[in-house]
């Protein structure tokens, strides 16, 4: 049955062709409905050959299916196939199963639209890139993938193209993206040049021949792909500007998926890691001065898909964080959990938003709990569990990845454990402006809204994923080798985590409770601040809102010189200098005399056909010396 | 080593055996010239007869290329399908042709493009200019499928430098007669500029010939033999620099580039395919087989000159095409950059760098093309170049947008698409033997996305503005979609499946890297023996 697994990324790709050739025919909602199936079939193989691997030994968990040779040259060749393994099979099983309910979701959301099936396009597509990704049995596959998903996120973050803010958004994340592509590359060519290879299996397997040097120029370059996906410092200036997206997009792509890719990049590549520690240093102090800094920007915006966006930010530092300190297993159980409650919380705003007639500014909403129960509680839940609140599952993936910061360097976990309250307080501050307090929207007159619960397409997702963030930790409780299931699942690839070795009772005990109480005090902090209050302007500084002037600084450091010297090598460096010393030259030529010049084109002319009657002569001579 | 360079000559042995065949090369160089000639038989009246002749002509040749696709003998890299005719043996000029990985592929997308610019671009239709004679349209068109044709195919040098020149006259007359407001003076700086190119070239080509007489006794332009000359440090330089001045005009290189962008924007549309998808590729053609071919040592020892030129050219390229209101400047710009590519891929002498560079070029002719078909197809509808004058045309034209940007997206590089396989390969090559050229070159990988995706979004996205009066922007109807649709299939089945392709390349590339190795190797033992004899 594990031969089946070409079906994972085969059956979103005849769904894209299909509704690309077809889409319009096929029509509102058929294409919707077609484009679900196709990835929710992709999500049975999936789970199929999930089983299938489960119930082999644990060495014997890693199958590669090459289906042709892409490229070759030299002694190297590159095959299009992927490779089937505890953490591919993780990551496929996760998209997929995300993916399904976000298509399901958005047949309803887009019920209106009239780019209905080209949406459903590009979501297929984005799948098959995205399986591509995680599943590719070598690096350029993957960048096949990541390059796929990159230009989906392009064409659906501007996929309201008529909107400047939108195709202009859409333009940033390619570029930012094409920033961090460059340094893939550049790690790709040092791989190739080498290890003559760059399928992940060989590539580990020559690792010992490479100097320290190269590994940690390896690993960063790599990094400096995954910063440029995942949105960290200092690229993530495009993730905010990405929510011009449609919401549902903004659920799959930017917060569940996409982003997610440069972690699991990094975890892909843990053995060249692994012998680069001070690369892992520097990967572990970026992540976690994102995730501060992301979390501080996140307290003072008032788009609820903004705060979202840097919430998604900060999390990804986390991720990070975990990836630095090689805790591997420790960032993918995060990326779960977060793919879970952040897909939640994307939906549900997604909920609020079509309910309020496209408003996105949460200090214009309040009072929502009582007329959209449903979306109010899957949200309250999304809060708790990104929270850390125990028993929700961000309480177990947090909790895991903060013990392993401890292990590394103790500032590492402080300045995780402060960021930790700020998630729990920006979260609340914006539960309770969205869900409680007055009503800032009016009922009546003109611009009446009736805010309600979407329809069943849009609810059973919110319900679905709202069970996985409650119950999500139940993938890796740290209560010993029986019921951390993740961690014992991914170890053929990643190893242990670093806590291993020296965890003990009672030191889970005061981790645990820690950081249930940086938790339930963040929680604290926004009912008390904000249970009465809509602006607090000593808490919305200008600094914040405007996310540390980090956009304006790259605009100004980067975009407006490059923009000068563009002006200046296309006025004064082409037109006055090149072309000028050609015009002199040939100007030069023609100073004698007047009428000669306008005799120029006639002479041209005459020279040319000589030319052309010359080289007839010439070739009609051998044409009939040859004989033909 | 030495036993490549054998059997590279062994090849061209093999190669002359099966001359008894079918003429498939001969045919394929003439049927396009004596389309020509029927064309201009035939009475201006008679149009629509005219434009069947002239596209039968030219399906016929792409028909032959396929033909010689399908006798070309993979895993070998010397000569094949080899034609030699003794011409003017007291000249040494003889018309050899053949072919080998480094040609074959352009020659199958010249044969290709030539038909879908015929059919794609016919001057009623596209051009603003006034001048209605399709039949010197036609004509003029068939005979510089010929000239491109025939250089590729060329394996004695003067016959080379024919074809190369012929190619001239066509794209003069083609500018100048069916171009825009501008056409004579952009025809006029590109024929001067091209033409002196082309002197030094002629000149070069004698010395060399020469000095190999010199050197053996018998007078030949026959480039196998010529690649064996031995060449003083200065006289390699100076051979090398003439040839090169010739090929970094056509391609071009920065800084010799400032005829293109008036080339390309006030020639029609089927010349700015031609320039930009075909005539470039003489350019880089001939920095692979003539400079790397007859003067390898030469090649060696100025590549980080060309490579810096090609690195200034990619960066520069991206820069400037950014600043580009008119689309077909904008391409201009971004094919200097492309151009800036090959070069380094030419230059960094890897076997990787060199097949990147020579898939490249067909790559990018098909890309290329495309973009200047589809430009010319917004032309017609919107009678402007200028992307302020567009706006949110995808609302109206989604299938033109759809297909523009998957064209955008292989000339980016996106991977999956043709673009891609090129530029990664000349990277990969140019990194391993010139690292901190390959990594600034990155930038390039950067700054396409920039212009291209600044470039879509004024066109395409947006609202659409009319003015009052102004006729709905169409889609793109039946006949434009034939001509996109080949082109939009090989782009993404290149893409994803380039072996073939590659397969064919690699051994004549890596002959050819083989005898650049052996050739400089020799005439460095050459010149130490020069030196020592001296020396006594």
């Amino acid at each position: 049955m594990i031969q089946l697994a070409y079906l994972i990324p085969l059956f979103p790709l005849v769904g894209f062709l299909i509704l690309a050739l077809f889409g319009r025919k096929i029509g509102n909602p058929r294409a919707g409905w077609l484009a679900t199936l196709m990835v929710f079939a992709s999500f049975i193989v999936t789970m199929i050959v999930f089983a299938q691997v489960a119930g082999q030994p644990a060495g014997g968990r890693l199958h590669v299916e090459n289906w042709f040779t892409w490229l070759s040259f030299g002694s190297v060749s590159i095959d299009a196939g992927i490779q089937i393994d505890p953490l591919s099979l993780t990551m496929a099983s996760f998209v997929t199963g995300i993916s399904s309910l976000i298509h399901l979701y958005s047949i309803g959301y887009m019920e209106h639209d009239e780019g209905f099936s080209k949406f459903f396009v590009y979501l297929n597509l984005f799948v098959f890139s995205m399986l591509m990704l995680v599943l590719g049995e070598n690096l350029l596959i993957t960048f096949l993938g990541w390059e796929g998903v990159g230009v989906c996120s392009y064409f659906l973050i501007s996929f309201w193209f008529t909107r400047d803010s939108a195709a202009t958004a859409g333009k940033k994340a390619m570029i930012y993206n094409r920033v961090g592509d460059a340094g893939f590359l550049v790690a790709l060519f040092l791989l190739i040049e080498r290890t003559h290879s760059l399928t992940y299996t060989v590539i580990f397997s020559r690792l010992s021949t490479l100097s320290k040097g190269d590994l940690i120029a390896i690993s960063l370059l790599l990094f400096v792909g995954a910063a440029g996906k995942s949105a960290q410092l200092p690229f993530f200036p495009w993730l905010a500007d990405a929510m011009e997206g449609p919401t549902p997009v903004s659920a799959l792509i930017h917060a569940a998926t996409m982003v997610t890719a440069g972690v699991y990049l990094m975890c892909r590549v843990n053995p060249i890691l692994h012998l680069a520690p001070d690369a892992g240093h520097v990967i572990a102090w970026i992540g976690v001065a994102t995730a501060f800094i992301a979390a501080t920007i996140g307290c003072a915006q008032t788009d609820i898909k903004k705060v979202l966006a840097y919430s998604t930010v900060s999390q990804l530092g986390y991720m990070f964080l975990a990836v630095g300190c090689g805790a591997y297993d420790a960032a993918i159980f995060l990326m779960l959990t977060h793919a879970f409650y952040k897909a939640l919380l994307f939906l549900g705003s997604g909920s609020v938003i079509h309910a309020m007639d496209d408003e996105q500014d949460i200090k214009k909403m309040g009072a929502l709990r009582k007329v959209m129960p449903l979306t109010s509680l899957t949200f309250f839940v999304g809060w708790l569990s990104i929270a850390g609140v125990p028993p929700f599952s961000g309480f177990w993936a947090k909790g895991d990845v903060l013990s392993n910061a401890w292990v590394v360097s103790p500032a590492l976990w402080v300045v995780a454990a402060f960021t930790a309250i700020l998630t729990a307080y920006y979260m609340g501050r914006q539960y309770l402006l969205v869900f409680l307090g007055d009503r800032r929207w009016s009922s009546d007159g003109e611009s009446a809204l009736h805010p309600h619960d979407a329809t069943w397409k849009m609810s059973a997702p919110l319900i679905v994923l709202a069970i996985f963030a409650a119950f999500g930790g139940l993938l890796n409780l740290p209560f010993g080798s029986h019921v951390n299931f993740l961690e014992t699942w991914l170890n053929p690839v990643v190893g242990h985590s670093l806590l291993r070795n020296t965890d003990s009772a009672l030191q889970l005990w005061i981790f645990g409770i820690a950081d249930a109480v940086f938790a339930v005090v963040g929680a604290l902090i926004a009912v008390s601040l904000w249970r009465d209050a809509v602006n607090r302007p000593r808490l919305e500084p200008r600094f914040l809102t405007m996310a540390w002037f980090i956009d304006a600084s790259i605009d100004r450091l980067v975009a407006r010189p490059s923009i000068a010297l563009a002006a200046l090598s296309s006025t004064v460096i082409e037109s006055e200098v090149l072309d000028g010393a050609v015009n002199g030259v040939a100007g030069a030529f023609k100073v004698s005399s007047s009428r000669l010049r306008r005799m120029q084109t006639g002479y041209v002319r005459t020279y040319a056909l000589m030319i052309v009657v010359g080289l007839v002569l010439i070739v009609s001579y051998f044409l009939i010396r040859s004989g033909l | 080593m030495f036993e490549v360079v054998n059997s590279f000559h062994g090849l061209v042995l093999n190669g002359t055996t099966s001359q008894t065949s079918f003429p498939y090369l001969t045919t394929l160089i003439l049927v396009p010239v004596f389309t020509a000639l029927m064309v201009l038989a035939i009475p201006q009246d008679a149009q629509r007869l005219i434009r069947a002749i002239a596209l039968t002509g030219s399906v016929a040749t792409l028909g032959i290329s396929a033909a010689v696709i399908d006798q070309f003998v993979t895993s070998t890299g010397g000569d094949q399908l080899v034609s030699t005719h003794q011409w003017a043996p007291a000249l040494g000029i003889s018309w050899s042709i053949g072919v080998d990985g480094i040609s074959l592929f352009l020659v199958a997308m010249t044969a290709l493009l030539f038909p879908l610019a015929l059919y794609g671009t016919t001057p009623k239709r596209n051009t603003g200019s006034p001048n209605r004679n399709t039949k010197g349209f036609f004509a003029w068109m068939l005979i510089l499928e010929t000239g491109c044709i025939g250089s590729f195919l060329s394996l004695d040098l003067m016959l080379f430098f024919l074809f190369f020149e012929l190619t001239l006259i066509p794209i003069y007359f083609l500018i100048s007669g069916w171009g825009h407001s501008g056409r004579n003076r952009a025809a006029m700086k590109f024929f001067i500029y091209t033409f002196a190119g082309s002197a030094t070239l002629l000149v070069g080509a004698i010395a060399l010939a020469f000095i190999h007489q010199s050197e053996t006794g018998t007078l030949t332009f026959d480039i196998r033999a010529l690649g064996e000359t031995h060449l003083s440090g200065v006289e390699g330089v100076l051979l090398f620099l003439a040839f090169t001045f010739a090929f970094a005009v056509k391609a071009p290189i920065w800084p010799f580039h400032t005829w293109s962008p008036d080339a390309y924007a006030e020639g029609p549309a089927s010349s700015s395919i031609i320039l930009g998808g075909v005539m470039a590729k003489l350019g880089t053609y001939g920095i692979v087989r003539f400079d790397l071919g007859l003067f390898p040592h030469a090649s060696i020892m100025l590549a980080p000159i060309f490579l810096t030129l090609g690195v200034v050219g990619i960066i520069y390229g991206s820069f400037v095409a950014a600043k580009q209101r008119d689309l077909k400047r904008l391409v201009a710009f971004s094919s200097l950059s492309h151009m800036g590519f090959i070069v380094i891929g030419a230059f960094a002498l890897t076997g990787e760098s060199i097949s990147g560079a020579v898939i490249q070029m067909a790559n990018h002719g098909l890309y290329t093309a495309a973009l200047f078909l589809l430009i010319a197809m917004i032309y017609r509808r919107r009678r402007s170049f200028d992307v302020a004058k567009m706006k949110g045309l995808q609302s109206q034209a989604p299938v033109l947008a759809a297909i523009f940007t998957i064209v955008m997206l292989a000339s980016i590089g996106v991977p999956g698409l043709n673009g891609f396989i090129g530029e990664f390969l000349i990277l990969v090559g140019t990194f391993s033997a010139h690292r901190w050229w390959a990594v600034v070159a990155m930038l390039g990988v950067i700054g396409s996305a920039v212009y291209m995706l600044w470039a879509y979004q004024q066109v395409f996205h947006g609202k659409p503005e009319m003015a009052a009066g102004e006729k709905d922007f169409s889609d793109i109807n039946v006949r434009e979609r034939l001509v996109l649709v080949p082109l939009v299939l090989l782009i993404v089945a290149l893409g994803v499946f380039p072996k073939p392709v590659l397969d064919r390349i690699e051994p004549s590339v890596n002959a050819l890297v083989a005898h650049v190795q052996v050739v400089d190797h020799g005439s460095v033992i050459h010149q130490q023996a020069l030196r020592s004899a001296a020396g006594k």
